[in-house]
């Protein structure tokens, strides 16, 4: 595939201001001729033909961004959708800013600046037209890329006026007139994704599809203990393999002897063999005749089943660590009129994206060129500066679209193999990961374990609960991804309350997997909640929505928000009043006969910004099998949902994702390595267990937040509580498979 | 070793190990990238392509094992009348999320929509399920294959 390199004579350059805001300086153009495309401003470009291509500046990785930033563009430019093309931006955070796929934060983060950025566009159509007719702008109004004069009727074709808009002066994005949200026309309509045509096709759009002249193709052997490095291969009977033109020992780059983990993304280098040949098939052929001799370090002797009696141990004591404490517990509980107590666990996850690790990169003369289906380019490329000592205005790195993401390709590691690789065979080099590899050098999702405690007083209200969270990290600092915040619900809503946490020291990397965090909190959480709403005799949505009903605690001060980051309002009880109370309705909560061995579970949860609440029916058979009948889901991500194609297809997709980690996904680890290996140990959700799913949107009047995270979460519990309302089985370890009954 | 195979109509000469799987040879000998790596080993369906118009998993057939064989890609099943409808019903539901997998899942439901024009829920699990989607476009999928088949999908989309 090409890389389009268009020039740009406009820049719109980004920086970091303070308070958080952007600043934006529009450099006017030069007169434009009139057969080329004009460029209003670093994001959109104009054709005489009235077609405008506008850029995508954040990678693609399956949450429909290339599509959603470009319609808010779109709307406020007043072009019609079918004049629109997109392309990707250039990997440029000096003109773009923030380039990256996390945390759903390109809606809340970009919301506002692609309103202003398309509603500049127009400003300059808007000008170009009254400056043609030498009337005020004030009357004239643009629409579907025409550009009317009120009282005359005459019209001006966005196209006709391009060049002419383009060396106008740039207007100041900060006080360029926005539409009333009442007029979108673009926003709030489902929308396809630009890519679906290629997709469809088969035409190569991923950075697996990445070709460049001259490049040869790599496998890269890594030490199945983390850490572990090389101390023999036998090289020269590999070279010797057909089609291989290189075969080398890594050193790698990470610190020895350790058995903590680097808490940060950049792990560093792993040390490997590396064979580079003339094709994939040559190179993965040569591996299978590899055999290396490793040191593996300390970290062999780690093991999940040793985690576990580790974890249990650490149960039983006082926790190491206090997170949060409100009231009196010991008083609470000794005035309890019902005591409750659970312990939780969940494994480690790994991410398996579809599309296997990738990376493509060229090492010439000092110079680093990469073409990287990844989260985020500027990890890797600030990554690469540092272990090549080059600066990174040498690195040259080009948004791919991915085969997933998942929080797995926020880490630079094949990037940074797949460059080192290149520097060393001196050409181009695509590094393909297997599906072994992926899965076996992953940064897992952290597993946990949680002892609770909770108390009722006689009216059946919640009075006190204690977490014990046995979790991963050295040194008081938790593992990346393996934390508790303070704020965790229901922290706030219950006067007596601590969260306490103890640390078992890990070898194996971990990292963000969607909704990090949530995705296991909010299982443990929302499932001992439903237990003791169970045991305090109300029906589980009265009990919430009481328990929602107000802040017990004087909640901390909103943290100031960090420059370039997006604000943090607090948890509003009331949008998740909203969205429990509309998942309810919609499931028919306590209004429907149920058959005997089926029963509903709500569970809700607010990550990202986002409030989401499920209600799963699921059905027990008597031999134990679990069937999931039909998910509500409802969401609430604030005043408008941009694309509600995308929107409804990303909340399927969340909740069928949690299902399918509920129903068996666990990575294990035994001598300081992974288990599992393929889609055969380690099962992805398939068509036959993906039951239907209903979405509702309900909106609320704060900025649009995003949606690739938040309906992950609470499909958990949910499916948990449904479970237990079936048949009566509490299950209080993920996945479902650890205990009957089966899960199908 | 040279091995004549039938693309897309098109008769093609490679000169490769006779046990490169198919896969390798269409993505990087022949230049068609659509058909996808996702599993090595046949768990997955991202690879899968039409042999005499059955679903095979390419990254696990040989290419000496094709023969004579038509070997149908991502890249040409918009050309039967069938294969289009379906990347039509795939488009007309914007069923992608990455879309990484979409190229096995539309080859799969194309050769079951040809073997079984009007499917039923439970031939779409047996015929489908050996597709993964990470992103879980199932719901979509199963709607598009209906739509092809003219038959009444669940409304979801509250």
């Amino acid at each position: 595939m090409r890389i389009s390199k268009s020039s740009r004579r406009d820049f719109l350059k980004v920086s970091a201001a303070a308070g958080g805001g952007l600043m934006l300086n529009l450099k006017s153009a030069n007169a434009a001729g009139n057969a080329a495309p004009s460029d209003l401003n670093a994001y959109i470009k104009m054709a005489p033909d009235g077609i405008v291509t506008i850029a995508a500046k954040n990678p693609e990785i399956g949450q429909g961004i290339k599509t959603a930033l470009p319609m808010i563009i779109a709307d406020e430019l007043e072009v019609d959708w079918k004049d629109v093309r997109v392309e990707t931006a250039a990997f440029d955070p000096e003109k773009y800013g923030v380039q990256s796929a996390g945390g759903s934060t390109a809606i809340p983060r970009n919301w506002d600046l692609m309103r202003r950025v398309g509603a500049a566009g127009r400003q300059m159509m808007v000008s170009a037209a009254a400056k043609t007719w030498k009337v005020a702008e004030s009357e004239c109004t643009a629409a579907s890329g025409v550009v009317t004069h009120t009282a005359s009727g005459r019209t001006l074709k966005y196209g006709e006026l391009a060049a002419k808009a383009a060396a106008l002066p740039a207007p100041d994005l900060k006080t360029v007139t926005l539409k009333d949200p009442k007029n979108f026309k673009i926003i709030g309509t489902p929308t396809k994704d630009v890519d679906g045509p290629k997709i469809v096709t088969g035409q190569p759009l991923y950075g697996i599809d990445v070709t460049v002249p001259g490049m040869l193709y790599a496998t890269y052997e890594k030490c199945p203990v983390f850490g572990g490095t090389v101390a023999s291969a036998n090289l020269d009977e590999i070279k010797k393999m057909p089609g291989v033109r290189h075969a080398f020992i890594v050193e790698g780059t990470i610190p020895k002897g350790s058995d903590k983990i680097n808490p940060s993304m950049d792990v560093g280098l792993s040390g490997g063999v590396a064979i580079v040949a003339d094709t994939w098939w040559q190179a993965n052929v040569a591996r299978q005749k590899l055999r290396v001799d490793w040191n593996t370090g300390p970290m062999v002797a780690q093991s999940s089943a040793g985690f576990a009696a580790k974890a249990a141990e650490l149960a039983k004591q006082k926790p190491e660590m206090e997170i949060r404490k409100d009231g009196d517990v010991d008083a609470a509980f000794k005035n309890a009129a019902k005591v409750v107590e659970a312990t939780y666990s969940y494994p480690f996850l790994a991410h398996a994206t579809m599309e296997p690790q990738n990376c493509t990169a060229h090492f010439k003369d000092g110079k680093l060129e990469v073409w990287a289906p990844t989260q985020n380019i500027g990890n890797g490329r600030a990554l690469c500066a540092k272990v090549f000592g080059i600066p990174e205005s040498s690195i040259t790195g080009h948004m791919v679209r991915a085969g997933g993401g998942f929080g797995r390709r926020a880490r630079p590691d094949a990037f940074l193999e797949a460059a080192w690789i290149s520097k060393v065979a001196g050409a181009p080099v695509k590094l393909i990961w297997s599906r072994e590899d992926d899965i076996r050098h992953d940064t897992y999702r952290p597993g946990g374990f949680h002892t609770f405690k909770a108390a009722l007083d006689k009216n059946g209200r919640l009075t006190a609960l204690t977490d014990h969270f046995v979790s991963y990290g050295a040194d008081g600092k938790f593992a990346n991804s393996a934390n508790i915040a303070g704020n965790v619900f229901p922290a706030e809503f219950v006067p007596n309350l601590n969260f306490g946490a103890s640390l078992m020291p890990l070898g194996t990397p971990t990292g963000p997997l969607r909704a990090p965090g949530s995705n296991a909190l909010a299982f443990v959480f929302q499932s001992f909640l439903d237990e003791v709403a169970r045991a305090s005799g109300r029906d589980p949505l009265d009990f919430h929505l009481d328990l929602l009903s107000e802040k017990r605690v004087a909640a901390a001060p909103a943290a100031a928000t960090p420059p370039g980051g997006i604000p943090q309002p607090a948890f509003d009880p009331a949008r998740m009043r909203g969205v429990l109370t509309t998942v309810a309705e919609k499931a028919g909560w306590g209004k429907r006969k149920l058959a005997a061995g089926s029963g509903l579970g709500i569970a809700y949860y607010f990550s990202h910004l986002g409030y989401v609440a499920h209600v799963v029916e699921a059905t027990v058979s008597r031999q134990g099998q679990v069937k999931v009948d039909k998910i509500w889901v409802a969401v609430d991500v604030g005043s408008h949902i941009v694309n509600p194609s995308g929107a409804i297809n990303q909340v399927q997709g969340a909740t069928l994702d949690g299902l399918g980690q509920a129903l068996g996904q666990e990575i294990t680890i035994a001598r300081g390595g992974v288990v599992q290996g393929n889609f055969d140990d380690f099962p992805i959700l398939r068509m036959n267990q993906a039951p239907p799913v209903e979405v509702h949107f309900q909106t609320s009047n704060v900025s649009p937040t995003g949606l690739g995270e938040p309906a992950l979460p609470p499909l958990l519990p949910a499916l948990a509580n449904a479970i237990f309302a079936a048949s009566g089985k509490r299950h209080r370890d993920m996945p479902l498979s650890k205990g009957s009954p089966a899960a199908v | 070793m040279a091995t004549t195979l039938k693309i897309n109509g098109t008769s093609r000469t490679v000169d490769v190990d006779e046990s490169t799987p198919l896969l390798w040879v269409l993505r990087d000998i022949l230049d068609l990238k659509g058909t996808k790596f996702g599993c090595g080993i046949a768990l997955c369906g991202a690879c899968t392509v039409h042999l005499d118009g059955q679903p095979v998993r390419s990254c696990s057939t040989p290419v000496a094992g094709v023969g004579g064989r038509e070997i149908t890609t991502i890249e040409a099943v918009g050309d039967s009348a069938l294969g289009k409808k379906v990347q039509e019903a795939w488009l007309d539901l914007d069923v992608a999320q990455c879309g990484y997998c979409q190229a096995g899942q539309i080859m799969a439901a194309t050769a079951l929509l040809k073997n079984i024009p009007k499917p039923t829920d439970a031939d779409i699990d047996t015929h489908m399920s050996g597709n993964i989607c990470r992103c879980a476009t199932y719901t979509r999928i199963r709607a598009a294959i209906k739509q092809v088949a003219g038959v009444e999908a669940a409304k979801t989309e509250g």
